[in-house]
C-alpha cells in the first residue's frame, strides 16, 4: 500500500526535482560517513577474512598462498576435523533446542499476553528482564544456582519430591550443552515474545471480529487466523535465532564453560573454536590463517542458512501489509 | 507507531469478559513463567547482602539481623575498579549510539529521499551486515586495530559497535523515512530551506519515536558484549562492566560474598534503569519492531 503511494508523489513534479538537478553533494554528504565507517569496519575485515583463510603463515611471518589448502584441513585433517565437526554439531543442537524450547515458548507467552489479561504490562515487563542482563551476568548466576556447591537447585527439586533429579549439570558431558541452551532460552525468550506479540497486535480487530462472527472459538481463531497472519514473523524469529546462534552463543559459553567447551569439548561451538583457533591455548598456538578459515566457515554456513531462509521460507509466505 | 495503542485498549476489554477459568489459566502460566524469569535475578540480589554463613545456610531465605552483612561489597569495592569500568561502559555506549543514531539517520534520509544511480544497489550494500555478523571479521579488525594504533582505546570499540549498529539501524529508519508525507519536506523547500536543514529540522524530529527503537535495539547487545572488549580493549583502563565483571569473578571465585556482590553491583543500575523506561522501551520494541 505505501508503495503505492510513494509511486503516485514521485510522478507528480515538484519543487525538489528541479532542485535535484542542482548540486546534488548533500546526497555524498549524508552517505559518506556511514557508508565509509561500515565498510572500514565490518566489510573490509569480512573479505579481509576470506583472503586471509586463503594463504598460510610462515615461520618468518610472511605469507604463502594454498588455496583451499586451509579448508582441506580443517575438514579433514584428523586433529583439525574431530574439532571442527564436534563443535559445528553442537551449534545445530543448540539451535534445535532453541527452535522446539525457546520459539514455542516465546509463542505461547505472546499468545496470552495479547489477551490482553489484568497485569498484562507487569509480565511483559518482567519476562523481558533477564533479556537485558549480560550474557557474562546470566551465566555466573546459573552457575552458582546449578552449583553442588550452593545446593540451591537441589534444595529446591527436593522440596517438591526430584530431589533425585539433581545433577551437577554443567558439568556432565551428557547434559552439559543442554544445560547452557536452557539457561541461554531461559535470558532471551523476552525476544521472540516481543516479536511475536508485536506482530499479534497489529492484526486488525474487523478480521477477528469476522471470524468470531462467523462463529471461531477463541483457539480455533488462534489457529486459523492469528498464526497464519504472523507466519512472516516466525520466520523472522527462525532466522535470527540461527544466526545469533553462531555468534552470541560464545560469550555465554566462555563465560560459564571457558574456552575449551568442557567437559571434553561438549560444549565446544563455532565460536570458541575460532577464539581457540586464532588466539592459541594452552598446547597450541593462535593461527590467523585456520582463526580466518573458522571464521569463513561460519560465514558459509551463516550464508547457507540465511539463502534457505529467503528462497524457501520468505518467498513462500505471503506478506500482510496493514 | 501509534496505530498500535486502540486495538490494544479494544481487546483487553474483550479480555476481560473471558470466561474466569480461562482466565486462571492463562494467570498461572504468565505468573508462573515470571517467576522464573525472576528468580535467579532475587536470589543472587538476595544473597549479597549475606555474610558467607547465610549465603550457604538459608540460600533461599531473606537477610536478617544475623547473616546481614556487606562484606561482599566491601571487597568488590575495595579491589574492583568498577566505578572506572562503568564509565568505560557508559562512554561506549552513549557514543556508539549517538554515531548509529546520527550517521544512520542521515545515510536513511539519503536512501529514502533522493533518487540517484546506485541507490537500491547502496540500500542493498548497507543491510548485508544484518545477516552477517560482525565478528565472524574479528581476525582482520585486530590486525586493522593494531595497524591503526587503537588497540586498548575506546575508540576501537566505539568505531567497531558503530560498524556493528548502522545496518539495522539505515534499515529500520529507512523503511519508516519512505512512509513520511513528502508535502512538509517540500514546503521546507519552496520556503528555502537547505537539504541539510530540512533533514535536521524538519525529519529528525518527525522520527524521533523511530530512533528511539532503533537505540533499545543497538543499545543491548553493545552494553552486554564480552567478544570486542576481551579482544580489544582489555587493558584494566578500558575495561567494560561487562568484562570487568566476567575477570574479577574469575579471580575471586571462591569468594561467594564478593562474587555475588559484584554480579548484584552489574545487575543493579540495569534494573533501575529499566525500571524507569521499560515503558519507552517496550512501546518501542513492540511499534517499531515487526512491519512485515
Amino acid at each position: 500500500m505505501t508503495d503505492v503511494i510513494t509511486d503516485t508523489v514521485e510522478r507528480r513534479p515538484t519543487p525538489r526535482r528541479k532542485r535535484r538537478l542542482g548540486g546534488r553533494t548533500h546526497i555524498v554528504v549524508f552517505l559518506a560517513p556511514a557508508v565509509l565507517i561500515y565498510t572500514v569496519f565490518s566489510i573490509y575485515p569480512l573479505i579481509e577474512s576470506l583472503r586471509l583463510s586463503l594463504f598460510d603463515g610462515l615461520d618468518d611471518g610472511s605469507a604463502v598462498w594454498t588455496g583451499l589448502g586451509n579448508y582441506t584441513t580443517l575438514l579433514s585433517d584428523p586433529n583439525w576435523a574431530v574439532r571442527f565437526w564436534n563443535a559445528l554439531w553442537n551449534n545445530l543442537i543448540l539451535f534445535f533446542i532453541h527452535m522446539v524450547v525457546q520459539n514455542p515458548l516465546g509463542l505461547l507467552l505472546a499468545a496470552l499476553l495479547s489477551l490482553a489479561p489484568r497485569f498484562a504490562g507487569a509480565y511483559r515487563t518482567l519476562i523481558f528482564v533477564p533479556t537485558l542482563l549480560s550474557v557474562v551476568i546470566v551465566g555466573f548466576v546459573w552457575e552458582l544456582i546449578l552449583s553442588p556447591l550452593w545446593g540451591v537447585a537441589q534444595t529446591m527439586l527436593g522440596a517438591v519430591g526430584l530431589g533425585w533429579l539433581y545433577a551437577p549439570w554443567l558439568g556432565l558431558e551428557s547434559s552439559a550443552l543442554t544445560a547452557v541452551s536452557l539457561i541461554s532460552v531461559w535470558q532471551y525468550v523476552g525476544i521472540p515474545m516481543m516479536l511475536i506479540y508485536a506482530a499479534l497486535l497489529s492484526i486488525p480487530d474487523e478480521l477477528l471480529d469476522a471470524a468470531r462472527v462467523d462463529g471461531l472459538s477463541g483457539v480455533a481463531i488462534f489457529w486459523k487466523v492469528k498464526l497464519p497472519l504472523i507466519l512472516p514473523t516466525l520466520g523472522i524469529v527462525a532466522i535470527l535465532t540461527y544466526i545469533g546462534n553462531f555468534t552470541a552463543s560464545f560469550d555465554l559459553i566462555y563465560s560459564i564453560q571457558g574456552v575449551l567447551g568442557p567437559p571434553d569439548y561438549s560444549t565446544d561451538i563455532m565460536g570458541t573454536l575460532m577464539f581457540r583457533t586464532f588466539f592459541g591455548q594452552q598446547t597450541q598456538i593462535g593461527d590467523i590463517h585456520m582463526g580466518a578459515t573458522v571464521a569463513s566457515m561460519m560465514f558459509f554456513i551463516i550464508l547457507i542458512g540465511v539463502t534457505i531462509y529467503l528462497v524457501g521460507v520468505q518467498r513462500r509466505l505471503t506478506r500482510y501489509e496493514m | 507507531m501509534t496505530q498500535t495503542a486502540p486495538p490494544e485498549t479494544r481487546r483487553s476489554r474483550r479480555g476481560r469478559s473471558r470466561r474466569t477459568g480461562a482466565a486462571a489459566g492463562v494467570h498461572l502460566v504468565l505468573a508462573g513463567y515470571t517467576l522464573i524469569a525472576l528468580f535467579p535475578v532475587v536470589l543472587v540480589v538476595m544473597n549479597s547482602f549475606k555474610n558467607r554463613r547465610g549465603i550457604f545456610g538459608d540460600p533461599l531465605g531473606l537477610p536478617d539481623a544475623r547473616s546481614f552483612s556487606l562484606e561482599g561489597y566491601a571487597t568488590v569495592l575495595g579491589e574492583g575498579n568498577f566505578a572506572l569500568y562503568y564509565g568505560n561502559s557508559l562512554i561506549v555506549t552513549v557514543a556508539s549510539l549517538f554515531l548509529i543514531l546520527l550517521l544512520g539517520a542521515m545515510a536513511a534520509h539519503a536512501l529514502a529521499e533522493y533518487r540517484f544511480r546506485l541507490n537500491t544497489l547502496l540500500g542493498i550494500y548497507m543491510i548485508l551486515g544484518i545477516m552477517v555478523p560482525i565478528r565472524l571479521g574479528t581476525v582482520a579488525i585486530l590486525q586493522l586495530m593494531v595497524d591503526l594504533d587503537l588497540v586498548n582505546t575506546l575508540l576501537s570499540l566505539i568505531l567497531v559497535y558503530t560498524a556493528q549498529g548502522l545496518p539495522i539501524a539505515v534499515f529500520i529508519l529507512s523503511e519508516f523515512m519512505r512512509t513520511l508525507s513528502r508535502d512538509i519536506k517540500d514546503c521546507a523547500r519552496v520556503d528555502g530551506l537547505s537539504e541539510y536543514r530540512i533533514f535536521f529540522e524538519v525529519v529528525l524530529p518527525l522520527i524521533r519515536p523511530v530512533l528511539a527503537t532503533v537505540a533499545v535495539f543497538s543499545m543491548i547487545p553493545i552494553w552486554n558484549d564480552l567478544w570486542f572488549p576481551l579482544i580489544l580493549a582489555s587493558s584494566d583502563a578500558t575495561k567494560t562492566v561487562t568484562l570487568g565483571v566476567q575477570q574479577f569473578i574469575g579471580q575471586y571465585t571462591v569468594n561467594w560474598s564478593a562474587v555475588l556482590a559484584s554480579l548484584s553491583i552489574a545487575i543493579l543500575p540495569v534494573l533501575a534503569l529499566y525500571a524507569i523506561f521499560s515503558r519507552q522501551l517496550i512501546a518501542g520494541i513492540t511499534s517499531g519492531a515487526v512491519k512485515g
